[in-house]
């Protein structure tokens, strides 16, 4: 009986974590962690993937077990016992005392139910309510995070909602039962930038108004500043750094954060390497392209459905690219950026307008022009060796030699930073960052002239994503390649690109030099997505928030 | 199109479709057996008959008529009934009439309503108790999974789906009938006689038939529910501080339903006319042994008749089984 009920109790923290480690089989995923949370504190764990972040936020809620994890040291959340209480015990703990809110909310909610009646049940099971209170109670909490309507929309189901929605759902769920303690597992990563920031938002005001404690969860160091006020970077499943989040992300004293902080691309830095373009117009501000045009794209339209239900994805775009240039194109999802990028390549038929290669109107592919995709799990083929991957486009263009094929593909393999030995090996071997490599070798293997860029490096940790758009911009100084970079990132974005073009549902709203768009927006939407960037300063973020806030409540 | 929407909408286009897909059944079976070799004009008549008579009988059957015009009386028929010639005497055939035995000279629709009760009381019966156990040994061994008790009900559905249905009836009827005689031997009752000893007598059958079909169906609810408990939402609500029982039969068992409901539909409407075997073990005059006997002497009318009814609970089941899909989950509306 040792996990007594000692919640009301002020003196204790609210969170305390000595010596945690988990094991799942040989692996080590946290090693030797501790902490502590006092009450109403913010604490976030930041870290690359496999550095056992979401596994301590797991641990707090005893979640590991009966899974086969190992788990040692002590967990005390709430006054309760995490490692020695009942499964009764830890069902009173869980949600009620110390509520989670998971990463992706389109598949964190049951797709059967009306979200009102997935928060009224939860709710249900805590207080012993009846029905009609659950429900009552449920429409509460929707609008208290802000669902317009929440009597309506409470009856409606998950994919009714829009992600942002979905987000402030699963909130509103973790609030039914006013818990002491909020662990969030990446709330914004599924998320785009001004829902994100919305969301941000909407946590850091019901913590002021609840005084609840956070534990935030996040690769994303610039998330955290705008949210805690302790950081805890983890690597390896252990602490490298903890302390007050202005001090850590100012002066970081551990060798690895300052890395980490390193690779973080920064938007109001301006471009770190230039592309050649850029380089034979230096100083004068102006935009002058020297390179000839290898692709442009006029008036490119594209349509989904028919009748009633036909869907604009794209609408009315123009689009120029000389040689040696970057252009990137930014926008929240559905904007229509990736299909823009694949009518550039030539994977998709425009409904109205053309693209020009060279100078000569094109239809489908063309051997010049290729794409390197977003996923770099799904985009290669898992049962076969990523050599023969490399090599689809050389055979693709008649190539029968196979010796010669085989040295071509062992020279880009290395020229992508790779090891000729890996030409046998299969996608599952190789991490996110070298299966990339791989699909960048493999865009290579044509000789083109333009790679278009789907999200290249979305899917990536920071600190390979630097990597990645490091050798990018390599390959470009190198083999003179136009680059179209579409990306939803706006920091990565100004990081590669000459010049940038903002979409929005389907438009192009803004388009110039990298230093201008970024510098002195034009267009309302694109100082909105702006702002929207968090800040990796805490002070900055502060003031950011005040000024969001300003325009909602006049 | 636009006119309905939702899920009216949804219901009107499944029926039509259901509707296409019956006609098109109609139209390959009609030309797969009617189109195939072999005499049926001397078959009909019998191996003693002379070149004339045979002539006679084609011509009664209209069996020199071309293949499209014989099918649209047969449409003709469905529709609005038609009238025939017994040779002595002029019938009617009023509609939906699906034609005249060969053998008999009695009318298809008379075969099947007379034959049609005994089979949708045996595979009703046996779909009740399919479903629960089935369903059932699924839920608990995904559950329970990796422990003892998954194992043996795994070794058990295996040995189900393995035992082949007259072995399984057989030993129920020796043990329960034979040895220590604690039900009569099976003899079907009509429901409308006597519900009482039509449960009692249709035991057996339902039981042989369900065990079978149960193994499939606790394999797949197995898999399905161990995709479904491995699914996001699941570890919300148990994050949450849900009961086990609430996440397994509430959230979990919700989303493991839609394959159930799919392979239901299917073995529904094919054991209308498939469960033969089961028919034949117990001695049940159904649609299955009518339709064995019927292709067994060439009853082309029977045969074209019955398939065609079997295709209509295969069709209607599974348009059911859509509109299901859709009530449970208005997406499907949407896709």
């Amino acid at each position: 009986m040792s996990a007594i009920d000692s919640a009301g109790d002020a003196r204790t923290d609210l969170v305390e974590v000595t010596d945690l480690s988990v094991e799942f089989g040989p692996v080590r995923a946290v090693d030797g962690l501790s902490f502590r949370l006092g009450r109403g504190a913010a604490l976030a764990l930041v870290g690359e993937s496999g550095s056992g972040k979401s596994t301590v936020a797991a641990a707090l809620l005893g979640l590991h077990h009966g899974t086969g994890a190992r788990v040692r040291g002590s967990v005390t959340v709430a006054g309760t016992d995490v490692q020695r209480a009942s499964g009764e015990e830890l069902r009173r703990l869980r949600g009620a005392r110390a509520a989670m809110v998971f990463q992706d909310p389109l598949s964190s909610l049951d797709p059967y139910y009306a979200v009102g009646d997935q928060i009224a049940e939860v709710y249900r099971v805590h207080t012993r309510a009846s029905r009609r209170a659950a429900r009552a109670r449920a429409v509460q909490v929707l609008e208290r995070v802000g669902i317009p309507d929440a009597a309506r929309r409470s009856r409606s189901r998950p994919h009714e909602f829009s992600g942002g929605m979905r987000q402030r759902a699963l909130i509103a769920m973790a609030l039914a039962c006013e818990p002491d303690l909020l662990i969030a597992d990446e709330p914004t990563t599924a998320l785009d930038v001004t829902v994100q920031a919305q969301i941000l938002d909407l946590l850091h005001t019901l913590r002021e108004e609840s005084g609840m404690g956070l534990l935030l969860v996040t690769h994303d160091v610039g998330v955290a500043a705008e949210s805690v006020d302790e950081v805890l970077v983890m690597r390896d499943g252990r602490a490298v750094e903890h302390g007050p989040v202005a001090a850590v992300l100012r002066a970081p004293s551990a060798a690895y954060t300052r890395e980490l902080l390193g690779a973080v691309p920064r938007v109001d830095a301006p471009r770190a390497v230039t592309g050649k373009a850029a380089e034979k117009a230096p100083g004068t501000g102006e935009v002058v392209m020297a390179g000839e045009v290898v692709l442009e794209a006029t008036g490119l339209r594209r349509e989904f459905g028919r009748g009633g239900r036909a869907l604009t994805a794209v609408d009315d775009v123009s689009l120029t690219l000389h040689r040696g240039e970057t252009v990137g194109v930014v926008g929240e999802s559905g904007s229509g950026k990736t299909t823009l990028g694949r009518m550039l390549v030539g994977l998709l038929q425009p409904t109205a307008g053309e693209v020009r290669f060279e100078g000569r109107a094109r239809h489908g592919t063309h051997p010049a022009v290729q794409m390197v995709f977003q996923d770099p799990v799904s985009s290669l083929n898992p049962r076969r060796g990523v050599g023969e991957s490399i090599a689809d486009p050389l055979r693709a263009r008649g190539e029968r030699d196979e010796g010669r094929i085989r040295r071509r593909v062992i020279e880009l393999l290395e020229r992508v930073g790779l090891e000729g030995a890996h030409y046998d090996r299969y996608p599952h071997e190789f991490s996110g960052g070298q299966r990339q490599r791989v699909g960048i070798a493999r865009a290579l293997a044509a000789d083109p002239r333009v790679i278009v860029c789907d999200e290249p490096v979305s899917a990536l940790d920071v600190t390979t994503q630097a990597q990645v758009v490091a050798l990018l911009g390599e390959l470009q100084r190198e083999l003179g390649i136009a680059l179209v970079f579409v990306a939803h990132d706006l920091a990565v974005v100004r990081q590669v690109s000459d010049r940038v073009a903002v979409m929005h549902r389907g438009r192009i709203v803004e388009e110039g030099p990298a230093e201008e768009v970024y510098g002195a927006p034009r267009d309302a939407y694109t100082r909105q997505l702006l702002a929207a960037v968090p800040a990796l300063d805490p002070e900055v973020a502060a003031r950011r928030r005040a000024a969001r806030r300003e325009p909602a409540t006049a | 199109m636009s006119a309905f929407s939702g899920l009216t909408g949804f219901v009107l286009r499944r029926a039509v479709g259901a509707l296409a897909t019956l006609l098109a059944l109609s139209v390959i079976v009609y030309v797969v057996f009617y189109a195939a070799p072999g005499d049926v004009a001397q078959i009909t008549c019998g191996p003693r008959c002379s070149p004339e008579q045979v002539h006679q009988v084609a011509q009664q059957l209209r069996l020199d008529d071309p293949l499209h015009v014989r099918y649209w009386h047969f449409l003709q028929g469905i529709v609005a009934g038609h009238d025939y010639s017994t040779g002595t005497s002029v019938e009617h055939c009023p509609a939906p009439c699906l034609g005249v035995s060969y053998q008999s000279g009695r009318q298809v629709m008379d075969i099947i309503t007379a034959k049609l009760p005994v089979s949708l009381s045996l595979v009703s019966g046996a779909m009740v108790l399919w479903l629960v156990l089935g369903v059932g040994t699924g839920v608990l061994s995904a559950w329970r999974r990796g422990r003892i008790s998954e194992r043996v009900l795994t070794a058990v559905t295996l040995a189900g789906t393995a035992t082949p249905v007259f072995v399984i009836g057989l030993v129920l009827m020796i043990v329960v009938c034979g040895e220590f005689q604690w039900l009569p031997f099976p003899q079907y009752v009509s429901l409308t006689d006597d519900p009482e000893q039509w449960a009692w007598n249709l035991l057996l059958p339902w039981l042989s038939l369900a065990l079978i079909e149960a193994a499939t169906f606790a394999r797949l609810t197995r898999a399905a529910m161990l995709e479904t408990l491995a699914e996001d939402h699941i570890r919300t609500f148990r994050a949450y501080g849900v009961g086990e029982r609430s996440v397994v039969g509430r959230h979990a068992l919700r989303g493991a339903l839609a394959p159930v409901i799919a392979l239901n539909a299917n073995n529904l409407g094919s054991a209308v006319g498939g469960a033969v075997l089961t028919e034949t073990l117990f001695g049940l005059p159904g649609i299955g042994q009518e339709l064995v006997h019927a292709v067994d002497v060439v009853d082309l009318p029977v045969v074209v008749g019955m398939v065609l009814i079997v295709g209509f609970f295969v069709v209607v089941a599974n348009t059911v089984a859509d509109v299901l899909f859709a009530v449970a989950d208005r997406r499907v509306v949407l896709a």
